[in-house]
């Protein structure tokens, strides 16, 4: 890690915390022997070695993509270290050991306090240890054969299950960025909710951050086996310590038949300052096949961080009568960009796909919705409805709509809806009139725009996404 | 209750009210008029504190307090309403919801309870019935596809729902038919108590029937060029306003 990075990063920034580990690292750079390395350091199988090191001889031969409406100043992979874990172990026994900066954020996001602890306890915990919080749910989850494991914990303990999908939605040499994640990721979750099984719970990041945080290449495989259900949730609007400029993970998700998975996501990265000096490079691939009939999968995020947000959650409808469905809040502030949007491939029979997007602007932001529906020949009776809606604060950032559509097969109903609209000193003045103040009046008009999306998320998680946006957008008006 | 002295504001650096002098008292109903371009808006927005307009020269009392120095929401839970001559559209947002948040933030600073969506639901039903209106606006968003007519009425909506104690109403009568006419002047007629006062641009002595009022002011480039009783109205609806010519001296 560069220390210009390292500088980027703990510029004040309303959700970050920085505490001082020592880390057991490997040198900067890229190559096999470094892959070996993470390998070895992860006592990893011979396979998964020989996967990893296939996945970056094909990222040598790709080229970093550029078509995405973003721009950045080229990443030099070789200035990288690809692995770093904490090495000392330190647990926090009490809220008034908790970092008084944190406290405070979690007050501004309105978590109660009962909620903090529990945050704060795994948020802080889980980057040192754990343990403690964990194995209480994996009780719980293991009496009804849900397997919830660090990705590293996985690959020892149900090798057969991850040789059996890792790979299989995102393959290695899928793009650029999924290739880099193929071959040098260090950690991230691993999910399996055996046949007929609906988890008992939502399963979520919060209290394994530890594995997100590390590294900045997480890997995420979900697997539903046939009629099971699973919401899960990622990240969190907490304080996430991460100091990696680029941010490169993958996540597959697996839905067998009649399964269904609910995939939520509240991003929330350290965005860059107002002048758009660092933040985050967050390029990620994320794709679910519903592999057998009837299976659905639904990804809902609500994107308020990241300097550059590059990513396209993405449904293959393979099985007949699938259902695949995006609902996305992407919020951009000061000098943040953002490319995001979706692809649904409708492959077999009766397949449905549900696009809501919601983008925000604001400051001297950029942000692109692009969007792919694909009515493969075979894909009889298929139907897809789209709506796109924009919303500009101020006049100084943009909005930008990219629907691809490519309809092989005539049966297909297609829907497309779009919208912009702008919130400028007028609408805000018009609020305050009414008597709400400058900051309300934007939050109100905002979540209502977003509430369609908002609708999707678990209830806390929504109330935190909510609170979110407030936050992102403060001071983008008036 | 409002006092205006010698008000100078201007707008991108051009100055539009050139030293307005006005006192209303508590009670009174004021009407404004006076040619297009004059300025009625500019003071109303004024007024209200639309942030685009610099208040250049001049002092505002409101009920003893320093209005200009008072955020637009302040001025608004203090009591002063604005109905927009050209009232924005807010996306996203239902009427009804835009409503319920509008009282509850005149409600906050009044340190009383927030009306639940019940509670608010039974109070706007009292209200469109005191009106004479139907709720059919109430679930689309704020103004947006609303007629000319809808966008006016919709202000005076918002008036008996926040019983201001100062209404300004700018122009509210253009661009309605009889019947919502008369339901404006009912509405304005209603807030009328020894407590409140109104101030009413208009360029329509119509309206003026309904709503009679204890002063008629002309303004003629940036500054009030005669002042008169309800009858001065009527002049001008004969006379038009080529007879003023230079400001009077109030
Ligand atoms: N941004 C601006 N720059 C320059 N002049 C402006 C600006 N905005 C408004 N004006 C001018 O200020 C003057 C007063 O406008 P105002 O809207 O107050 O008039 P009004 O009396 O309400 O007219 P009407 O009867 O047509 O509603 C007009 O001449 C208008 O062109
Ligand atoms: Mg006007």
């Amino acid at each position: 890690m560069t220390s210009s990075v390292e500088h980027h990063v703990s510029q004040p920034y309303k959700y970050g915390w920085t505490t001082e580990v020592e880390s057991d690292r490997v040198p900067a750079g890229l190559n096999e022997d470094i892959i070996r390395l993470i390998s070895q350091k992860k006592e990893e199988p011979e396979w998964l070695l020989e996967w990893r090191l296939k996945a970056f001889r094909n990222w040598l031969k790709l080229t970093e993509p550029s078509w995405a409406n973003v721009e950045y100043e080229p990443v030099d992979y070789q200035a990288i270290s690809y692995y770093a874990a904490p090495k000392k172990e330190k647990k926090l026994e009490s809220l008034d050991e908790v970092d008084p900066k944190v406290l405070e954020t979690f007050n501004k996001l309105g978590i109660p306090l009962e909620e903090q602890k529990r945050l704060a306890g795994v948020a802080v915990d889980a980057v040192f240890d754990s343990v403690s919080v964990a194995t209480t749910f994996k009780e719980k989850l293991a009496e009804h054969g849900v397997i919830f494991l660090p990705f590293s914990e996985a690959v020892k303990q149900h090798p057969d299950l991850v040789r059996e999908y890792l790979g299989s939605v995102v393959p290695a040499t899928d793009n650029f960025f999924a290739a880099l994640n193929s071959a040098v990721f260090t950690d991230g979750s691993f999910v399996y909710v055996p046949k007929g099984v609906r988890c008992p719970m939502e399963l979520s990041t919060y209290f394994r951050i530890n594995a997100a945080a590390t590294g900045q290449f997480e890997r995420t495989l979900i697997v539903a086996d046939e009629g099971a259900y699973v919401s899960y949730l990622e990240g969190c609007s907490a304080p996430m310590r991460d100091e990696n400029q680029l941010h490169a993970a993958v996540v597959e998700l697996v839905a067998m038949k009649d399964a269904e998975i609910k995939y939520s996501t509240v991003q929330n990265w350290y965005p860059g300052d107002e002048n758009g000096k660092g933040g985050i490079y967050n390029f990620v691939t994320k794709r679910g096949d519903c592999r057998g009939n009837n299976a659905k999968i639904s990804w809902t995020q609500v994107e308020t961080g990241s300097a550059i947000t590059w990513k396209y959650p993405s449904c293959l409808l393979t099985g007949d009568n699938t259902v695949g469905e995006f609902y996305s809040v992407a919020v951009t502030n000061n000098h943040q960009q953002a490319d995001t949007g979706t692809k649904m491939i409708h492959i077999g029979k009766n397949t449905r796909s549900t696009i809501v997007s919601k983008g925000i602007s604001a400051g001297k932001s950029q942000n692109t919705y692009r969007g792919q529906v694909k009515i493969m020949k075979r894909a009889e009776g298929a139907r897809n409805f789209s709506q796109c809606d924009s919303m500009l604060i101020g006049d100084k950032c943009g909005a930008h709509t990219f629907p691809y559509i490519d309809v092989r097969n005539s049966s297909a109903i297609m829907e497309h809806e779009a919208t912009t609209s702008k919130i400028g000193e007028d609408q805000i003045f018009y609020c305050q009139q009414r008597g709400l103040s400058a900051e309300d009046a934007v939050s109100m008009i905002v979540n209502g725009f977003c509430k369609e999306v908002f609708r999707e998320l678990p209830m806390e998680f929504a109330v935190e996404a909510q609170n979110l946006l407030g936050i992102s957008l403060e001071g983008s008006v008036g | 209750m409002l006092e205006i002295k010698n008000l100078h504001a201007a707008v991108d650096g051009v100055a539009i009210l050139k030293g307005i002098d006005l006192t209303i008292n508590a009670g009174e109903v004021h009407a404004i008029m006076g040619p297009n371009g004059s300025g009625k808006s500019t003071l109303a927005q004024v007024l209200a504190g639309h942030p685009a307009y610099e208040v250049t020269e001049g002092s505002v009392t409101y009920e003893g307090r320093d209005l200009l120095g008072l955020e637009p929401e302040e001025r608004a839970c203090a009591g002063v309403f604005l109905a927009f001559q050209y009232p924005v559209e807010i996306h996203g947002i239902t009427n009804a919801y835009f409503l319920r948040a509008a009282i509850n933030a005149k409600r906050k600073c009044q340190d009383l309870e927030e009306l639940d969506p019940i509670d608010f639901m039974e109070m706007l039903e009292e209200k469109l019935d005191v009106i004479g209106w139907t709720d059919s606006l109430m679930e689309r968003p704020v103004n947006h596809g609303f007629s000319g007519g809808e966008k006016k009425r919709n202000e005076i909506l918002q008036m008996a729902v926040l019983e201001p104690k100062l209404a300004v109403l700018d122009e509210t009568d253009s661009g309605l038919d009889i019947d919502a006419l008369k339901a404006v002047a009912d509405a304005v007629n209603k807030l009328r108590s020894p407590d409140n006062a109104s101030l009413v641009v208009t360029h329509y002595q119509r309206l003026l029937n309904f709503i009679v009022p204890d002063f008629v002011h002309v303004l003629a480039r940036g500054r009030i060029a005669k002042s008169g009783g309800k009858e001065l109205a009527l002049e001008l609806e004969s006379k038009g306003y080529d007879w003023i010519k230079e400001p009077a001296g109030v």
